[in-house]
């Protein structure tokens, strides 16, 4: 399965059928049907057997929900009201297309557009501030509230229309890099050669606070885990340069620290030290921001050693983002030569 | 005990880059404990077997981390950019020594702040004494983190000022009461706990494995005895104080009841403790598995999260005279 297809996919957290059923039919053929399942979060867990006896036992993680909206109730005029799902800044929101509900069946998705007063009736005051998600709306074209909601009743989840798209040189533009990067990986590493049993972890609902996770490290309380994850570069306009967290094209960037949590400083150094050996191309996070898997993976159960490796995408968490073909594969390189390389993940 | 917590504040140390002073505690603690290991987390945790098997499972939390400043970036001059680990200020760490894990010195500055612009961390940075990035990068790295540079010095007969005060005081209090537990009847497990002021990240884990019937944290707490500071009713020099709650953790009244009484017994004096803000390792092992009974026993502190942390040697004295008194209460 290639980036193109599981970024098309759409999976909002909590809502991620589409993207699981690609994944499990995808581990399903690489390692067959019995050594991969699905826990009552909906991650998906594929297994397999490491060929060193006595390595670390790894876990392997990358989310498959992307932020987007769910509608909540309708105007009487039949315009959708709707709540973020996920960290999204309402000021990418408006006038973007979306899709509404997902396909299903024969059944096709709603076109929608994300809509706010017209600049027209906007006073001056209202020009400068920034409209909350609340006084937006979707518009499906619906006459009334009936027609609105018997086409879109609440709960049902929106996504951003954005076709992925080969952009610049070695550059890709679509929705959901964050973190459908780190899924399209975890697949290509399902022929590893691996040292320690390893699970390979497709998690949920991580974008509303990591919580397909929880459950997952519980159930296998590995003892290294390495989240692969899409992270902010805030490389581009007027940023000054000590301020951009890390840069697309520059390589897969080694997190020392984020908000969720601190890398095991051994582990953190491995990383980097198999990156020089095997001449892959890295940077280091430059900012202590943003959360994912690893803090509660690091914490569950009576703890793991834990490092993330990040693609660094431009415009996360908006309907476009930008990332390097390149910097995708020094992912999966690295992340690689972890796997077939070391056994006992730094201790 | 002042030897010893000169000794444990002298040690780097800061959240997530504990291993340092686990080495120190580990030689303090050789030979007089049944077993030692250290955890995924990085936490130390030794063990002294009870002599009753039907005995508790008693759990002592101390932290060995301390707040830090995590470099993010290099100055093309050679100034290193920083972000906070734990709850450091900026205005305490206006123009202070600092220094890192390899023996790197530096200042740590704040440059001149635009008006109707707030200090924040992004005015602060650290001079090393290096003239360009490359000089800077070939002693620093991206992620290493500045601590306050040693300082530990009296104040008048029993007081004592140091960085790190919090929580080395507490970790000196541990090692002395291992050290003269005497085959206790319950199990007592010293757990020298890591990122604690990154949100108790290290007590989790090792609780969950640990699985105490009681879970003890030691920590400095905030005081209310100098000029215009009034919260929490702590003073310096009263004796241990008692946690009643705070944002972390509301601890198990019966245990609450069992240090006073415990407090009272060996002689020592006391202090209820309500602190209107922070929290310590009680929070994480009170939520472990099915639920933890769980207290604190804190030190008094003045001038927390600072480069010059407080503490008064005879409140020590209290807290270590009440924790023996309480672990061979029951």
């Amino acid at each position: 399965m290639d980036l193109k297809q599981l970024c098309e996919l759409p999976g909002i957290s909590g809502r991620e059928e589409p993207v699981r059923r690609a994944i499990l039919e995808a581990c399903a053929q690489r390692l067959g049907r019995e050594n991969v399942s699905v826990d009552r979060m909906g991650n998906v867990v594929a297994r397999k057997p490491g060929r060193v006896p006595g390595a670390a036992r790894v876990m392997l993680c990358a989310h498959m929900d992307e932020v987007g909206l769910m509608v909540i109730s309708a105007t009487d005029d039949g315009l959708l009201r709707v709540r973020a799902i996920g960290g999204i800044d309402p000021r990418v929101l408006v006038s973007k297309r979306v899709k509404v509900g997902y396909p299903a069946g024969g059944a096709q998705p709603l076109n929608g557009v994300i809509g706010a007063m017209a600049i027209h009736q906007q006073t001056a005051e209202d020009r400068k501030r920034v409209l909350p998600i609340d006084q937006l709306y979707v518009d499906i074209g619906a006459k009334d509230n009936d027609e609105a909601l018997s086409k879109a009743p609440e709960g049902t989840p929106i996504y951003f229309d954005t076709p992925f798209s080969e952009f610049g040189e070695g550059l890709y533009l679509a929705r959901a890099l964050d973190d459908r990067v780190g899924c399209y990986n975890l697949l290509r590493l399902l022929d590893a050669d691996v040292c320690g049993d390893t699970a390979f972890v497709f998690t949920c609902q991580e974008e509303v606070g990591c919580r397909g996770a929880t459950g997952a490290a519980f159930a296998l309380a590995p003892e290294v885990a390495l989240v692969l994850e899409g992270t902010t570069a805030n490389d581009a306009g007027d940023v000054p340069a000590s301020q951009h967290v890390c840069c697309v094209g520059q390589g897969v960037a080694v997190s020392f620290m984020d908000n969720a949590s601190i890398a095991q400083p051994e582990l953190f150094g491995r990383m980097l030290a198999l990156a020089r050996t095997h001449g892959i191309a890295h940077q280091v996070k430059r900012s202590v921001s943003g959360g994912n898997d690893s803090g509660p993976v690091q914490r569950a159960h009576s703890g793991a050693r834990t490092c993330v490796l990040s693609v660094p995408c431009r415009y996360i968490h908006s309907p476009s983002s930008v990332c390097a073909a390149a910097d995708v594969d020094a992912q999966y390189d690295l992340a690689r030569a972890f796997l077939e390389n070391e056994t006992g993940g730094a201790r | 005990m002042y030897e010893l917590i000169e000794k444990l504040v002298n040690v780097y140390g800061a959240a997530g880059r504990e291993s340092a002073v686990a080495d120190t505690l580990e030689t303090l603690l050789k030979g007089h404990v049944d077993d030692m290991r250290r955890d995924a987390m990085g936490n130390l945790i030794v063990q002294k077997r009870g002599s009753d098997p039907q005995g508790k499972r008693v759990m002592l939390s101390a932290h060995m981390d301390h707040i830090g400043f995590v470099v993010v970036a290099v100055e093309k001059e050679g100034f290193l950019r920083v972000m906070p680990v734990g709850g450091v200020g900026v205005e305490s760490g206006r123009t202070r020594h600092v220094y890192f894990q390899h023996g790197v010195h530096g200042v740590i500055v704040q440059q001149p702040v635009p008006q109707g612009e707030t200090p924040a961390m992004r005015h602060l940075f650290i001079d090393i004494g290096a003239a360009s990035d490359e000089e800077a990068l070939a002693r620093v790295s991206l992620g290493d983190v500045a601590v306050y540079a040693n300082d530990c010095f009296r104040l008048g007969e029993h007081r004592v000022a140091a960085p790190a005060m919090d929580d080395r005081v507490a970790c000196a209090l541990l090692v002395s009461v291992l050290l003269a537990l005497d085959q206790p009847r319950h199990t007592v497990i010293g757990v020298f706990s890591t990122q604690e002021e990154v949100g108790c990240r290290g007590a989790k884990t090792a609780a969950y494995a640990v699985e105490p019937d009681v879970g003890i944290a030691l920590d400095v707490t905030a005081h209310g005895d100098t000029p215009e500071t009034k919260l929490p009713a702590v003073k310096l020099g009263q004796g241990a104080a008692v946690k009643i709650m705070d944002r972390g953790s509301i601890s198990n009244p019966e245990v609450v009841q069992e240090l006073l009484a415990a407090g009272e017994r060996a002689g020592v004096k006391t202090q209820r403790e309500v602190l209107p803000f922070g929290g310590t390792d009680a929070g994480a092992m009170q939520l472990t598995r099915s639920g933890v009974r769980v207290g604190t026993v804190s030190i008094p502190c003045r001038y927390v999260h600072s480069a010059c942390e407080v503490i008064d040697l005879r409140d020590v004295e209290a807290a270590r005279a009440l924790l023996l008194e309480y672990l061979t209460s029951f």
